[in-house]
């Protein structure tokens, strides 16, 4: 019989992403008696195992050999694939980054069973996992279930579960795996990884995100958000919606919305943003919401924890400057 | 070179969605339909690889009646021809049963590279089109935003978003599947002679039988994922607008966002 909770880890750049822990505070929550078991996968990365002990992870399986080191769909799908033949795990839980949603339907198809994607709550139900996830872009949420299929699969939003207390007396067995890919399952070959010009954390994961509308006006007038976002802090980035993204003020890639990113930072600072539907269902769940914005009648208002009606280009390089001070006296 | 795009018909994102009295589902009244966003990028794309390379750009979707909509416009944008599967046993599918109907239409046809949209913007699944591939035995890469075909057409190059503004050059060769992002394309607009023509293409329509499927492999019944409970996320209430001078207002949302919302 299947048991157990399987965590397929993350981690970048030698370090764990912190969704690995949200996800291993939440499986260790849910699993009661049953052990919970955290799958590690890349080149170098072992010793990021016993960090996850005092998570939730029992077992820790690390997948360690260099056609890991980068991401590819078709290598983690056979390893992670031939771990879950192997080992029976009744759910296994992963990360919704962009990894994640890249990995996790196709693993889900080729173990012909169901998945939730991008959920915002786990949690056990008859026996049975019962996922919340939103739907159309968060204007509407359904509650799931795979109740026929083994095993059941869910991927986790980041930044929405929290992590738990360390336990610094949990040690999680490590367990050192064998990759078995060969050249036969890459089909499709990572050939380059380009790095963005302004890299920085991604908006589905960032905890801070300072966003543009079209009240920018022009793509050079970004750089007082951008410097906004620098004295924030290191998990600040830029967003954008659709209207400035459409009017080339913006990368598609920073888009906030149905057509674009939904995300959920603890602050979100809109502005220039009048708030269309499709805008604000892409980030309604940001835990405190402030809009800058010249029209009082702005839609954005009315979601806003904090609203300032005013000139954008006058506030926000006065709030950068106070922020500036109140971190000097940190 | 034989190009399928698989396409899906969604609710505007202007919609406003409501739950129905049992929580089992949206109400559909009202609601106006329009190809999938992504998927648009999808049927550019296709058009561009046929005008570079010839051959057919065939629409592959799943729906009900109303879906036949959605593929005149993408014929009216060029596509040849519309394979529509419309059965009421495909109804209430998952994306592993969506995936299940469309590989089942595609496989009979010829197919060198398949498009989708990089999810729909309905249920935010983002899951047919790598089950798709995998039922195809097919790679795909996903959010793709560049997409080029070697000269001799045996290879794709795809330029594809990762995060935080990084992009991954991934090489596979054809059949590959192509999930679409924003800012591949720029879609065109469907032509009045573009109207016109579509009205005359082909779309073959493929019920339960014509796929070759059972009803237990489809819809509700061959859904691994099944949905319990809708519901409407709660109302955020509007907080506190600021007054005052330009300084005034800076000074005190840094306090507020310190000390109340213990934000910062």
């Amino acid at each position: 019989m299947a048991t157990g909770i399987w965590v397929i880890a993350e981690q970048k750049d030698g370090k764990l992403k912190k969704v690995s822990l949200e996800m291993l505070s939440k499986a260790r929550e849910m699993a009661g008696g049953e052990q919970v078991t955290a799958l590690l996968l890349g080149s170098g990365v072992e010793g990021l195992a016993a960090g996850m002990g005092p998570y939730g992870a029992d077992k820790v399986l690390v997948f360690d050999a260099p056609v890991l080191k980068e991401y590819t769909t078709d290598a983690y799908t056979k390893v992670i694939v031939d771990a879950v033949k192997e080992g029976g795990p009744a759910i296994l839980l992963g990360p919704a980054t962009a990894t994640g949603k890249d990995l996790l339907p196709r693993v889900a198809a080729r173990l012909n069973t169901g998945l939730a994607s991008d959920c915002v709550n786990l949690r056990m139900e008859g026996g049975k996992l019962l996922a919340t996830r939103p739907i159309y872009a968060g204007k509407c949420i359904v509650d799931a279930s795979v109740p026929d299929a083994l095993p059941q699969m869910a991927s986790v939003r980041p930044n929405v579960l929290a992590v738990g207390d360390a336990d610094a007396s949990k040690k999680a067995e490590v367990v050192k795996k064998d990759a078995n890919v060969t050249d036969a399952d890459l089909k499709a070959i990572l050939k380059e990884i380009v790095r963005g010009a302004s890299e920085t954390v991604d908006l589905t994961e960032a905890s801070i995100i300072v966003a543009g509308g079209r009240a920018m006006k022009e793509k050079s007038n970004f750089k007082i958000l951008w410097d906004l976002a620098q004295v924030l802090g290191p998990g600040t980035t830029v967003g954008a919606s659709r209207a400035a993204v459409d009017s080339g003020y913006a990368e598609h890639s920073m888009q906030v919305g149905q057509t674009g990113k939904v995300v959920n930072p603890n602050l979100y600072i809109a502005c220039g943003i009048s708030g269309a539907i499709q805008h604000l269902a892409g980030m309604r769940t940001s835990k405190v919401i402030v809009a800058i914005n010249k029209d009082p009648e702005a839609p954005i208002f009315q979601k806003a924890d904090y609203g300032i009606v005013g000139d954008l280009f006058k506030v926000v390089p006065l709030l950068t400057e106070e922020i500036r001070k109140l971190k000097a006296q940190d | 070179m034989d190009i399928l795009v698989c396409m899906k018909q969604v609710p505007d994102t202007e919609t406003k969605i409501q739950i129905n009295a049992q929580g089992s589902g949206i109400v559909a009244e009202g609601i106006k339909y329009v190809m999938n966003p992504y998927d648009e990028f999808a049927v550019e794309e296709a058009l561009r690889i046929k005008e570079k390379f010839g051959g057919t750009v065939t629409i592959v979707s799943m729906g009900p009646a109303r879906a036949t909509e959605a593929i005149r416009t993408a014929l009216a944008m060029g596509a040849d021809k519309g394979v529509h599967l419309n059965d009421p046993a495909f109804e209430g599918a998952d994306s592993y049963a969506t995936a299940k109907a469309l590989a089942a239409a595609i496989k009979p046809l010829p197919c060198n590279i398949i498009l989708c949209g990089k999810q729909a913007v309905d249920n935010d699944n983002a899951q047919v089109y790598a089950a798709v591939a995998e039922m195809l035995g097919m790679p795909h890469v996903s959010v793709v935003t560049k997409l080029e075909i070697a000269a001799d057409g045996k290879s794709a190059t795809a330029e594809r978003e990762v995060e935080g503004g990084a992009k991954e050059v991934v090489q596979a060769s054809l059949p590959v599947l192509v999930a679409a992002q924003k800012g591949l394309n720029e879609p065109r607009y469907a032509s009045l002679p573009g109207i016109m023509k579509a009205k005359k293409k082909p779309i073959d329509v493929v019920d339960l039988a014509k796929s070759g499927l059972a009803a237990g492999d489809v819809g509700a019944a061959g859904s691994k994922l099944k949905p319990v409970k809708y519901s409407l996320p709660p109302e955020r209430e509007a907080g506190k607008v600021l007054e005052g001078e330009p300084e005034e207002l800076a000074a005190k949302l840094v306090k507020l966002l310190r000390e109340e919302a213990k934000a910062i």
